[in-house]
C-alpha cells in the first residue's frame, strides 16, 4: 500500500503545485499508516525539496515526457508498482490533463480540487465557483485527487526520499510542443500559484493608467490580475481576467483598485484569505466581501500605497 | 469534419446559491439554467466556425434530464446541426464521461469539444477522461485552434504562458478564453432550433464518487474602512495584523 504524488517539474525541480501535491501525499499516507510514493520524469535536481515535503521514494522515469496519454500510462505503472491505494495531483494545467486520464486507467473514483485531507473516504472541495463547498465521497476501491492551488502548505520536513529508475510503456506522443510564450509581465508569479495578487477594473478608466496598478505590484512582489470587462476591451491581457469564467485564485493578499464587486467577479477571488477593496463608492457590493477597505479615488490611493511599500522595506 | 461539443448547463451565474434536504441538494428553486459559459462562447462557437471554414458537421451531446432542453435548443440556435441527449441524472464526471465515451466510440468525430470547466462542479476532468476512455489526444485550456487535415495546431493555457502544440485527430480539447467570441442567436437560428433533431437516447455507466453534503463558506468579519489620507495605515495592518506581507 503507499499514496502516489505525480510530481511535474519545471528544470529539474518540483514546481509549487507538485510541492503541494507531495505535502498532500505525504499528510494522506501519515493517515492511513503508509508511505508517499511519487512519480518524476527528466531532468531532476530538486530531490531535497520533494523528500523534505514528505515523500519517501521517487521513481524517476528519466526521459521527460510531455503528451497526457504517456504521463497517464507513466503514472498508472508507478501506482499499480508502488501498490497505490490513492493517487495525488496538483490542480493545475498540468493535472487537469493527466489525473482524470490515470483515475480511468486506474478504475479510480476523482475528486478534483480537493481542498483539506480526507476523512476516510470523504473529502472537501469547491464547487460553484468558490460559492460554496461540497464534502465527496469516493466509492471505488481507489482513489484519484487533485488538489486547489495554495490550499494546501508545502511541508519542508528533515527527511529525505530516494530516488530509483521507474521505466514503463508509455506508448507513443500525439502531440509535440512547438513553442512557448511567456506571459506579459515577466517576471512575476504564475497568477494561480501567487500568494499577493494586485487587481483593477474599470474604475481605471483606460490601459494608459496601469502604470499606478503595476508599480504596486511590483512594490508588493505581486502578480497583477483585472476583472473581465478590462480584458474583454483589451486593456489587459486574457490571462489576467479572474472570476467565475476566468482564473480561480486564492492568494493570502488580493487587492482590488476600481473593481465594483459583482458576482461573477466575487466568485473567483472570494478564497482569497485577505481582501482590500479601493473604490469611490461607498456603497461599492465589493466592501461586503472585503477585510479592508479605502473609500477613495484609486488614482491617488495606489501611489500612496505603492510608496508606504517602499517606505516600510527600507 | 465531424464535430462533436459536450454542453452542459449550469445555474446562471447570478444564482443566490443554497442547499436543501439536510444541505445534500442544490436548491434549484427560482435558479434560471444557462449553457454553461465555457462550452457556448468558446467550444461550440469555435466549432461552428470550423464548420463554416471547412464543412461537415456539428453535432451537441449532453448527459441530463428533460429540463436540459432548453438549453440544448439554444445551442441548436446558436448554429449546431443536431443534438443528442444521453438520459440520465449523473453523480459524477466519471459517469458522464462513460456515457459521452459509449455514445462516441466508434462514430468516428475528429474533434469532441468541451469548455474548460462547467462553473457549477468546477472539476475540469470529464474532456480528459473522454481522452483516455477514447484513447485519442488531448489539449487542456485550449486558446486557439486551427486545423490542417489530419494534425490540429492548437495553443494551450500553461504555467506562466502559452503553449503551442500539435497533436493528431482524432482529438479532445477543453476549449477556453480567446478560442472564439460569444454568438447570440437570431431570429432565424432560433425558429430552425426547433425542428432541428434532439435525439434522446437511454444508457446507465458507473461512477466513482458523489458528494454526500453542501456547506456555505463562513461569512466574512466586517471590512475595516481606512481613511483614504492615511494609505500606509494600511500597508501597516496588512503587516501586522493580517501578516500577509
Ligand atoms: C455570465 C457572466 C460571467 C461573468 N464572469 C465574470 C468574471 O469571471 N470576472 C469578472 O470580473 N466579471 C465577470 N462578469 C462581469 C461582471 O458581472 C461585472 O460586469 C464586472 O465584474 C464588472 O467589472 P468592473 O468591476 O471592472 O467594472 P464596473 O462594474 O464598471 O465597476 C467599476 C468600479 O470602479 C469604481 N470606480 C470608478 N472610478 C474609480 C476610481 N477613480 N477609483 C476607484 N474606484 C473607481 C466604481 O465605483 C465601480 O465600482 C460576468 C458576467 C456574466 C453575465
Amino acid at each position: 500500500m503507499s499514496v502516489l504524488a505525480i510530481i511535474n517539474t519545471q528544470n529539474g525541480f518540483a514546481t509549487k503545485s507538485g510541492l503541494e501535491s507531495a505535502s498532500y501525499a505525504a499528510g494522506l499516507a501519515a493517515q492511513i499508516g503508509t508511505d508517499a510514493v511519487s512519480i518524476v520524469a527528466g531532468p531532476l535536481s530538486g530531490t531535497e525539496a520533494i523528500g523534505a515535503a514528505g515523500i519517501a521514494r521517487i521513481l524517476h522515469h528519466e526521459a521527460a515526457v510531455q503528451d497526457s496519454g504517456q504521463w497517464a500510462k507513466l503514472a498508472s505503472a508507478a501506482a499499480d508498482s508502488a501498490g497505490a491505494t490513492h493517487v495525488v495531483c496538483g490542480h493545475d494545467h498540468f493535472g487537469r490533463a493527466v489525473a482524470p486520464r490515470v483515475a480511468v486507467r486506474l478504475n479510480a473514483g476523482l475528486v478534483a480540487g480537493v481542498t483539506q485531507l480526507p476523512e476516510g473516504s470523504t473529502v472537501r472541495k469547491n464547487v460553484f465557483s468558490g460559492k460554496a463547498m461540497a464534502d465527496v465521497v469516493v466509492t471505488t476501491e481507489k482513489a484519484v485527487y487533485t488538489v486547489t492551488p495554495n490550499a494546501f502548505g508545502i511541508a519542508t520536513d528533515e527527511s529525505k526520499a530516494t530516488v530509483e529508475a521507474f521505466s514503463a510503456d508509455i506508448g507513443a506522443a500525439r502531440e509535440t510542443v512547438a513553442a512557448f510564450e511567456p506571459a506579459s509581465g515577466d517576471g512575476q508569479v504564475p497568477l494561480p500559484e501567487a500568494e499577493l495578487v494586485v487587481s483593477a477594473g474599470r474604475g481605471l478608466k483606460g490601459p494608459e493608467n496601469w502604470g499606478i496598478v503595476e508599480e504596486l505590484a511590483t512594490a508588493l512582489r505581486a502578480t497583477t490580475a483585472c476583472s473581465r470587462p478590462v480584458s474583454d476591451i483589451g486593456w489587459r491581457p486574457h490571462h489576467e481576467h479572474v472570476g467565475q469564467t476566468g482564473i480561480t485564485i486564492r492568494p493570502n493578499l488580493y487587492i482590488a483598485a476600481g473593481i465594483s464587486g459583482a458576482i461573477q467577479h466575487l466568485a473567483g477571488v472570494n478564497q482569497s484569505k485577505t481582501i482590500v477593496v479601493i473604490n469611490t463608492d461607498p456603497e461599492a457590493p465589493f466592501f461586503k466581501a472585503a477585510d479592508y477597505g479605502i473609500v477613495g479615488d484609486a488614482f491617488e490611493v495606489l501611489p500612496k500605497l505603492t510608496a508606504a511599500v517602499h517606505a516600510l522595506d527600507s | 469534419m465531424k464535430l462533436l461539443v459536450c454542453i452542459s448547463q449550469a445555474p446562471d451565474t447570478t444564482s443566490r446559491i443554497a442547499f436543501t434536504n439536510d444541505d445534500r441538494e442544490f436548491d434549484s428553486n427560482g435558479v434560471q439554467y444557462i449553457v454553461n459559459p465555457y462550452d457556448e462562447w468558446y467550444a461550440l462557437v469555435r466549432a461552428i466556425e470550423l464548420k463554416e471554414q471547412q464543412g461537415g458537421s456539428v453535432t451537441t451531446i449532453t448527459v441530463g434530464g428533460a429540463q436540459c432542453d432548453p438549453t440544448i435548443r439554444k445551442s441548436l440556435a446558436i448554429g449546431a446541426d443536431d443534438a443528442v441527449r444521453i438520459d440520465s441524472e449523473p453523480t459524477d464526471a466519471m459517469q458522464v464521461a462513460r456515457l459521452i465515451a459509449e455514445y462516441a466510440d466508434g462514430k468516428g468525430y475528429d474533434i469532441i469539444f468541451c469548455g474548460k470547466e462547467t462553473i457549477d462542479h468546477n472539476g475540469a476532468v470529464v474532456p480528459a477522461m473522454l481522452a483516455e476512455m477514447l484513447d485519442c489526444g488531448f489539449v487542456a485550456n485550449a486558446t486557439q485552434l486551427d486545423v490542417n487535415g489530419a494534425e490540429a495546431t492548437v495553443a494551450r493555457e500553461a504555467a506562466g504562458g502559452e503553449e503551442k502544440v500539435t497533436v493528431t485527430l482524432p482529438l479532445v480539447l477543453s476549449a477556453a478564453k480567446g478560442m472564439a467570441e460569444q454568438r447570440i442567436p437570431n431570429m432565424r437560428g432560433i425558429m430552425s432550433a426547433r425542428t432541428k433533431p434532439l435525439a434522446v437516447e437511454s444508457a446507465s455507466a458507473e461512477g466513482g464518487s458523489r458528494i454526500e453534503r453542501f456547506a456555505l463558506p463562513p461569512e466574512k468579519g466586517a471590512c475595516k474602512i481606512i481613511d483614504a489620507e492615511n494609505a500606509a495605515e494600511l500597508i501597516r495592518l496588512l503587516r501586522e495584523e493580517a501578516k500577509v506581507i
